[in-house]
């Protein structure tokens, strides 16, 4: 392997793992759930998925045998993050939709039966 | 020089899966702590594919795909399990 290749994949492995740590850092930092969702989903996505692409051309380059097959994994991490992300959005919806305070009940009579009810003081004049 | 930041890289998702691990056992709601396992899941598959880089195999990809279904189809399911408290439909 050239030392430039080693270089490139250096540096796009370097930047995958700190992709992979920004969005654990998301995870702890931020402040709501719904915040803290968007950082694993999308950032550590990207870097595994920069890890894989490292991957296949690591071991093109050392075993000679070029197997894309690992992009697979990487395809399939970006198809389904965006669905599991769904999940877990609408699971948190659904928990903070319950705990909501119910609306206030009218406790004040209907108009028309207070005047159906009223006496009428003019009914024996 | 690769060998090196293969190590330096699986230090830092190291590191990674312990702030996911603490969001884990800290969270304080359930769903915190389902991500925190899905982000446990993908993080996992990264450190499996750095070890088999670092060890010159190509064993570890199975390993890594089976993991990804696995964490995936987990993730899909304990969130069904908080929404409706019902897996099978």
């Amino acid at each position: 392997m050239s030392l430039f290749t080693e270089i490139i994949l250096s540096a796009l492995l370097l930047v995958a793992s700190f992709f992979a740590l920004v969005g654990s850092i998301g995870l702890v930092k931020l402040s709501d759930f719904f915040k803290r969702l968007h950082a694993p989903t999308k950032a550590t996505t990207m870097g595994v998925g920069s890890i894989l692409v490292v991957s296949v051309f690591y071991h093109a380059l050392v075993g000679n045998t070029f197997h894309p097959r690992e992009i697979l994994i990487s395809v399939f991490l970006v198809i389904t993050a965006p669905i599991s992300a769904h999940m877990m959005a609408k699971a948190a919806l659904s928990l903070r939709l319950k705990k909501r305070p119910q609306c206030p009940t009218d406790e004040t009579p209907d108009p028309n039966e207070d005047d159906a009810s009223q006496p009428q003081p003019d009914s024996d004049l | 020089m690769i060998a090196t930041v293969i190590l330096i890289s699986m230090h830092v998702i190291g590191l990674a899966m312990l702030l996911a691990l603490y969001r884990l056992l800290r969270g304080p709601g359930v769903t915190d702590r389902i991500l925190a396992l899905d982000t446990l899941n993908i993080n996992a598959i990264a450190l499996l594919i750095l070890d088999g880089m670092y060890l010159k195999s190509e064993i570890y990809f199975e390993a890594a795909l089976v993991i990804a279904m696995l964490g995936f189809v987990g993730t899909v399911v304990l969130s069904k399990y908080v929404l409706r408290r019902d897996i099978v439909e």
